[in-house]
């Protein structure tokens, strides 16, 4: 009565579920690196120019009016900036010469932030960012500009010193810390900057994926004795999307407020 | 029933982050009970402890599925 049936076997979520087919099907396929490589446009390349046009879209109509006493769109338009302007830009970079980075923060936060909450967004359901490739993307991005930025500071040979030769620090025990420091902050910056926005987003997913099929498994395949632990999967999928929104948030703030930070890092003077 | 070990490694592997992230927002909201004021210069360098020790749970998950 109350046995597990066993002929239709529950299949767990895993990786192979972000591979989504490419839209109104494939152009073909092709080899490179020793793998095999599928011409079409997917889901997620869709939603990253998606994110990139409602950045644009919502910031443009919320600054067009300009009036002295702001409407509500206008309003909030002006918080989001404020929020990435004092609290990520003057507040990290410092008064002195965080200005020129405000546009390039603030684009990167609400661009961040659009691709993270798609995966929130009924029909969509999809975080951009858990395909890896997308986060290398801006990860190469930010390793270039917080390096070029430290470069035009301090010259080539300058930048490398800021940045693998610690301050008060003498004798040989900087033969073991400046290869430590370069490979901390040249070579594995860009990387766990990538892995953190990756994995938080694919691991988030690949949990709601779990409750949703776990709980239909439970309710649709087994006896009806197990279905108060079907409903019960199912109240934890509600729990755990809301918790998804501010890990999606927070993930951005955490992803621009660590792009400042290099920033910083990159402009410091020597002391 | 058939899985990974390396899903448990990466298990055992995220205790340590764990504990360490709940240090950090332990001692964060210790810090701005005494001192309300503070609490927008605690909350940059909670945020970067944070990615900080998560990063370690982050190289844990890159393994779990690379090795």
């Amino acid at each position: 009565m109350s046995r597990l049936i066993t002929e239709d076997p529950f299949v767990p979520p895993g990786p192979g579920d972000f591979n989504l087919p490419p839209i109104g099907g494939d152009f073909g396929t092709f080899h490179l690196f020793g793998q095999e490589w599928v011409l079409g446009v997917t889901k997620p390349m869709l939603q990253v120019v998606l994110a990139g046009i409602l950045v644009f879209a919502v910031f443009y109509l919320a600054s067009r009016k300009r009036a002295m006493v702001p409407g509500k769109f206008q309003y909030i338009g002006e918080q989001g900036y404020g929020f990435v302007r004092n609290s990520l830009g003057r507040d990290i970079i410092g008064s002195h010469d965080f200005q020129r980075f405000v546009p390039y923060l603030f684009a990167l936060f609400f661009f961040v932030l659009f691709n993270n909450f798609m995966a929130s967004i009924p029909f969509l359901q999809f975080p951009t960012f858990s395909r890896s490739g997308m986060v290398y993307s801006l990860a190469i991005m930010s390793w270039v500009v917080y390096n070029l930025v430290g470069i035009r500071k301090h010259g080539f040979a300058g930048y490398f010193k800021l940045q693998s030769v610690p301050s008060g620090v003498g004798g040989p025990i900087l033969l073991l810390l400046i290869p430590l420091e370069f490979m901390s902050n040249i070579l594995v910056r860009p990387v766990t900057l990538a892995l953190r926005l990756f994995a938080n987003m694919f691991a988030g997913h690949l949990l709601l994926i779990l409750f949703a099929l776990g709980g239909e498994y439970i309710l649709v395949h087994q006896p009806i004795g197990y279905a108060p632990v079907g409903i019960l999967a199912w109240l934890m999928f509600i729990a755990v999307a809301i918790l998804e929104v501010l890990i999606q948030f927070l993930q951005a703030y955490v992803f621009v407020l660590l792009n400042a930070m290099y920033i910083q890092g990159a402009l410091a003077d020597e002391h | 029933m058939d899985g990974n070990l390396n899903m448990i490694g990466y298990g055992l592997a995220a205790i340590g982050p764990g504990i360490g992230i709940g240090l950090i927002f332990a001692a964060y909201i210790s810090g701005v009970a005494r001192q309300p004021e503070a609490q927008g210069r605690l909350q940059s360098i909670a945020i970067l402890g944070f990615a900080l020790a998560e990063a370690l749970a982050i190289i844990g998950i890159a393994l779990a599925f690379v090795l």
